[in-house]
């Protein structure tokens, strides 16, 4: 039969090779992205595949390794002085841009000016900064206004780092989109083969001198081993896969959860968890607005919290996720502690109900942002309902798309008039493993990420600890820090997991980066 | 005929002009924003403020649309506020597939449905007609996605015969092309199969019991003969509507097919835009699409005067 349709399929010439040689797609990954990559520059956005992109193309000056310490990349070492307030940085030999002008200290200079004025974690070391003094090309000193302990943390940190650009594109207003794509990282954009919503083509760098250090997480020696990197965006989950099994592509960033017993079976296919921190999960009260403007009712919220109810219909596979996450700053991170979480690790409804009680909650309604698109979110988000409904709460569900309820958790309008109580989202474990660049750990009140979290007191505690630059003395402060969050409740966990990649077997060298990232892997 | 093409070609200003205003209002009347897309999931309130200031979004309506009507004057679509490139050089880059897809699709439906449609008229009544109208009944009643993963699991997974997903340009490599094509048809092509097949059946059924027919037979004709010079052609006129309307809704965007096969046409196109709200791209490939309905529709009127010389304009 298999012959026969061949025979016929041959007959109508529509079998042979289709374009790309057996070399070419020997040195050529195809993966497969979670987003369609529509925004080009990592500054206008904090969406994770633009920062994947600028991971590509761009290089940074210093990088994490997998102990989460910062270690040079672009920068050849740096000096500080004796009272810890200038930091002279030296580029190392042989950078140079996609177009093949050097990268000077200028270049790096105006990136981080640009970048400071957007990044939370940029903002704060810029608050702290006095000047940034060019000293020659290859040198500059950054001057602190007062201790920062976390300078080379915030400038080479795994999320949204300070990529580098020419100094001409840096110049760009950090309001306005870079759309150029000139960067000196191992891989180069191919602006003319670029479909938006379909495909996005690198190619290797030939110019880029990787370090001489192995690579290590996100710092050492970025190798491209292939040739040219495509990315696909195929919206069609099931497409992906079908596509994964054909051997069409190479590389699955997100396969589904529910698809990984299927992928486990696969021969041709390995999964591998490129991420050790994993991804945080957590509802959002909006403080601005009774009853969660009390850290009684949050608590009251974290009283019905159980994680594992969320991870079961969340995630499915328990290999994927923790029983029970008490840390803000991820379990396994090196920021990790569960101190303050112990009244949380089992649901106390009545417990919960007296809290609630307490912070005058007297049966309104409780608007509840529910995303139908994202089946994750959206089932995350009726647990939730359950739980409120268990404790009697009166839940008034409100079903939406997720651009929809983007737009409506920016809202301040109180819940009853176009406003809301309570959504769900999550974040990758980069951004979340340090109380400074965990954006909806962010307390600062107005100028808190949606849902306005505002506890001066605990920022000022995540202040101090950027300030100590001595990691064994921050500890102390990390569990001050935490046991107040505790109180405090920003947000509410409700677990952490893990999301593996799908590679072809023959696809090698994978790095753990936190995130999917195309230096050192080969294809065998 | 050409006064009527004019005129016919004229009266599309207003539609277009009620089309316009129309999608500006429903969109930014409708929830949703473009800067909270943009600035991401971990961005601020301000950063949020920032970027809608930075798209122009913070102006007055009537502002946003009289900017837009000006622009579009002058011949262009505005830019995507996500890539910041023209909406006209977007749309460019989607018709070849789209095209591709549709003009495949409704020549596999052609070339399938016209002689089954002819054959069960002809035998009407007898297995073969209950035999083809079954099979038109199941093909119009079974959800393209799912004849997509079928033909997906059959052809490409277990024989290994055909690509699952993608599109290949004519231009870069016409073999790649065909192949990237074949499942994608015949998936779409069999609801259209259907729906022509009926239409045919039906108009055919009733042009056959005309006295001309009966005529033709009582002259000696050829049974082939009458039934496609006489029975046929006869019958064109609301089958060459189908087709024509068939093939527009097909340019207007066949969303499920091309998503399920990553092809990337208009239809993502305007699925992709809606969700993020880019507001110039919906307004711009909605805009291009009534165009091309009402287009279609008027090679749709002036074939009928091929088709039959009592139509006059």
């Amino acid at each position: 039969m298999k012959r026969w349709l061949h025979g016929l399929v041959l007959m109508l010439g529509v079998v042979g090779a289709d374009g790309v040689a057996a070399q070419d797609r020997a040195r050529t990954l195809r993966a497969v992205v979670h987003a369609n990559l529509q925004i080009l520059d990592p500054v206008w956005t904090t969406a994770y595949i633009t920062n994947r992109h600028a991971y590509l193309i761009y290089d940074t000056l210093y990088g994490m390794n997998s102990r989460f310490e910062p270690q040079p990349q672009m920068a050849e070492g740096h000096e500080v002085s004796e009272d810890g307030l200038a930091w002279r940085i030296r580029l190392r030999e042989g950078l140079r841009f996609h177009d093949g002008t050097p990268v000077r200290s200028a270049d790096v200079v105006a990136s981080l000016r640009r970048w400071m004025a957007r990044d939370p974690m940029g903002q704060r070391l810029g608050q702290n900064t006095a000047s940034i003094d060019i000293i020659d090309d290859r040198s500059f000193t950054i001057r602190l206004s007062q201790r920062f302990g976390l300078v080379l943390e915030a400038i080479g940190k795994a999320a949204t780092p300070a990529f580098i650009m020419p100094e001409r594109i840096a110049q760009t207003s950090p309001q306005t989109q870079v759309t150029e794509t000139t960067g000196s990282g191992p891989f180069i954009f191919v602006r003319e083969e670029w479909r938006p919503g379909n495909r996005v083509v690198y190619r290797r760098n030939p110019d880029y001198v990787p370090r001489s250090e192995p690579a290590d997480y996100l710092s050492g020696g970025k190798r491209a081993l292939v040739d040219r990197v495509e990315w696909l965006y195929i919206p069609d989950q099931n497409t992906a896969l079908a596509a994964l099994n054909a051997g069409e592509i190479d590389y699955f960033e997100a396969p589904p959860l529910d698809f990984i017993a299927t992928l486990e079976r696969n021969r041709n296919i390995r999964l591998i968890n490129i991420d050790p921190l994993g991804t945080q999960g957590l509802i959002r009260p909006n403080q601005l607005f009774p009853p969660f403007n009390d850290p009684r009712a949050r608590q009251a919220l974290a009283h019905l919290v159980r994680q594992e109810d969320y991870m079961r219909v969340v995630v499915g596979n328990p290999r994927l996720y923790e029983r029970f996450c008490g840390a803000f700053f991820q379990c396994s991170s090196g920021n990790d502690t569960q101190a303050g979480s112990e009244p949380f690790q089992q649901p106390n409804v009545e417990r919960a109900r007296q809290l609630l009680r307490e912070a005058g909650y007297n049966g309104e309604p409780i608007v509840v942002l529910q995303p139908t698109d994202r089946a994750q979110y959206n089932a995350a988000t009726m647990v939730l309902i359950q739980s409120l409904r268990r404790a009697g709460v009166n839940v008034d569900v409100q079903a939406m798309d997720w651009s929809t309820l983007l737009t409506r958790r920016a809202s301040r309008n109180p819940p009853n008039q176009g406003g809301y109580h309570l959504f769900i989202t999550t974040h990758g474990g980069p951004d979340t493993a340090m109380p400074t660049s965990n954006t909806w750990f962010n307390s600062r009140c107005d100028r808190a990420n949606p849902g306005w979290a505002c506890d001066m007191e605990l920022d000022g505690m995540v202040a101090e600890w950027a300030r100590e630059s001595d990691p064994a003395a921050r500890r102390p402060i990390l569990e001050r820090i935490h046991r107040r969050a505790w109180e405090s409740l920003p947000y509410i966990p409700f677990g952490q997991y893990t999301q593996p990649i799908a590679v072809r077997s023959n696809v090698h060298g994978v790095l753990a980066a936190g995130m999917p990232i195309y230096w050192n892997i080969e294809k065998r | 005929m050409w006064p009527y093409v004019i005129r016919r070609v004229l009266a599309t200003l207003p539609v277009l002009g009620v089309v316009a205003v129309i999608v500006f209002l429903l969109l930014r009347l409708s929830p949703g924003d473009p800067a909270a897309i943009i600035a991401g999931d971990n961005a601020s309130a301000d950063d949020i403020l920032a970027i809608r200031a930075q798209l122009g979004l913070d102006r007055p309506m009537l502002e946003q649309f009289l900017l837009w009507l000006g622009q579009l004057l002058r011949g262009d679509f505005g830019k995507s506020i996500y890539l910041s490139r023209p909406v006209l050089g977007l749309i460019a880059e989607r018709v070849e597939p789209t095209l591709a897809l549709s003009l495949s699709t409704m020549a596999f439906a052609i070339a399938l449905a016209i002689p089954m449609g002819v054959l069960a008229a002809w035998r009407a009544g007898s297995w073969i007609d209950q035999t083809i109208m079954a099979v038109s009944v199941l093909a119009f009643s079974v959800p393209v996605f799912l004849i997509g993963y079928g033909l997906v699991i059959g052809l490409s997974l277990s024989l290994d015969l055909l690509p699952v997903q993608g599109f290949v340009s004519l231009t870069e490599d016409p073999v790649a092309f065909v192949r990237h094509l074949v499942l994608p048809t015949v998936a779409l092509g069999l609801v259209y199969t259907a729906l022509l097949a009926r239409i045919t059946r039906a108009t055919m059924l009733e042009t056959l019991n005309e006295d001309f027919i009966r005529t033709a037979r009582a002259k000696g004709l050829a049974e082939p003969r009458v039934l496609i010079l006489h029975g046929l052609k006869n019958a064109s006129v609301p089958i060459v509507t189908t087709i024509g309307t068939g093939l527009a809704l097909l340019i207007g965007g066949v969303v499920v097919t091309e998503s399920v096969f990553a092809i990337p046409g208009i239809g993502r196109l305007t699925i992709e835009a809606v969700l993020q709200r880019d507001y110039p791209v919906i307004q711009g490939v909605i805009l291009a699409i009534a165009f091309v309905y009402v287009l279609v529709n008027l090679v749709i009127d002036l074939s009928y005067t091929l088709l039959d010389p009592r139509i006059r304009y």
